[in-house]
């Protein structure tokens, strides 16, 4: 069987796959990161959205293969050691942005790749266009949208933090 | 999904040879088309030939051509400095398809060896009079899409780059289906000096077509005006749950004439 190396929340893994098994497949059932879902299986949904290489992907529509040598980040990754949020999950909270949280994890993702890619600033609207890829069933999006507009402040103002 | 092998050559003649010599193996670009095929197991190749390590990354220009790497993704084509200032309506078109995360996976080699009737770069592709560069040879795009999900790539034949003149303006409009994001009906219109190119892609039972009359009336009067007259004939035009042939061609009217007029 063929075998991947690949660093999954800064560790170190090398696992036996085979050809057909998606990303997501490694994340929840090799490596027991069972964060990431599995909502549509059909690319639409964004549940199972993980960062390779910095990238926000779709897990599910990636064989494991195709990680090889890659950075993975999924939302175990995000909080420090002590248990601290990531501001984005910590803005998620502040502001109710979930209910059944069923697609918490990918939205989560999504929103950092998407601040990060903003580095001068973000509209509501490209916050709802940059969501088109990540379905939420419970809330309307409204504190979605927030949660991500007020993280930006704290992801761009930590940044200029360490730059100094 | 079946069973298959995987391999990952590291060049593009090594994964043609692949190809030739396995007539089952099938290449793989971004695999935003491939995967979700092989997962409803429509397809059932002996081998995945990855072309991602082939070396077919990048976006040059020279002497009034933008050269793009077949492998190139929709996101890095959307915010390459090069596209959006040389063909404006080609970045515009990227960042439509899919959505992020699509993007940064989805290939333009990818979409136009499977020429998907629906899909947005066929359109560009045809109306830039572009040229489709593979292990074998050139193919001018007049050439390259011969019908749904039809090409003139032989089965061991793989895309390596795609040139596009540099065109005075384009532009690209898309009435997009709500769910997928593929178009229900897209326009893109190029203007150079010896003339303009329409292709529209989404509505025609053959995939993607010239619109030679569009272009007759705007090689004289680049302006949205001199196309308001113009019928287009719903006959040969798709009829599904999403648009009936006849909306299609109404559609394909308003589409064009919004690109002319945003056109730059």
């Amino acid at each position: 069987m063929p075998q991947v190396s690949l660093t999954v929340n800064g560790k170190q893994h090398s696992v036996e796959v085979e050809g057909r098994t998606l990303l997501v497949e490694l994340l929840r059932e090799k490596l027991a990161l069972t964060g990431t879902h599995v909502g549509c299986d059909t690319s639409q949904c964004g549940a199972c959205v993980v960062h390779v290489n910095g990238m926000a992907v779709k897990s599910c529509t990636m064989l494991a293969m195709q990680a090889e040598g890659a950075k993975v980040t999924t939302i175990e990754g995000l909080a420090a050691a002590d248990g601290t949020l990531h501001p984005m999950q910590e803005m998620f909270r502040e502001h109710h942005a979930l209910q059944c949280g069923f697609c918490t994890p990918g939205m989560v993702m999504t929103a950092i790749d998407l601040i990060q890619s903003h580095p001068q600033g973000i509209t509501e609207e490209q916050i709802r266009d940059g969501l088109e890829g990540n379905l939420c069933r419970c809330t309307g999006y409204h504190n979605i949208v927030k949660a991500i507009a007020a993280a930006w402040p704290l992801m761009h103002g930590k940044t200029a933090q360490a730059a100094e | 999904m079946y069973e298959f092998a995987y391999q990952k050559p590291a060049s593009a003649n090594a994964a043609a040879a692949l190809l030739a010599a396995d007539m089952e193996a099938k290449a793989m670009a971004g695999g935003m088309t491939l995967i979700p095929v092989l997962k409803q197991r429509l397809n059932k190749p002996s081998t995945v030939v990855d072309l991602a390590a082939a070396g077919l990354v990048g976006i040059s220009e020279a002497g009034g051509v933008v050269t793009i790497g077949a492998m190139t993704t929709h996101a890095a084509i959307a915010a390459s400095d090069v596209v959006r200032a040389k063909i404006p309506g080609l970045a515009e078109q990227a960042s439509w398809i899919g959505d992020n995360a699509v993007r940064h996976r989805g290939t333009m080699g990818g979409s136009l060896a499977n020429n998907d009737p629906s899909a947005c770069y066929p359109s560009a592709v045809l109306a830039l009079g572009g040229t489709i560069v593979t292990t074998k040879r050139e193919i001018a795009a007049d050439e390259y899409f011969q019908g749904m999900f039809t090409t003139a790539l032989e089965p061991d034949e793989i895309i390596t780059a795609i040139r596009l003149p540099v065109p005075q303006k384009s532009a690209y409009e898309k009435f997009r289906n709500p769910a997928s994001r593929y178009a229900t009906v897209g326009v893109f219109v190029a203007q150079f000096a010896a003339g303009v190119r329409v292709a529209v892609t989404g509505a025609g039972q053959n995939g993607v077509f010239r619109h030679k009359e569009m272009e007759a009336a705007l090689s004289k009067s680049f302006t949205a005006d001199a196309i308001a007259a113009i019928k287009t004939p719903a006959d040969g035009l798709n009829s599904d749950i999403h648009a009936s042939a006849e909306y299609r061609a109404h559609l394909i009217g308003v589409m064009a004439r919004r690109a002319v007029a945003r056109a730059r």
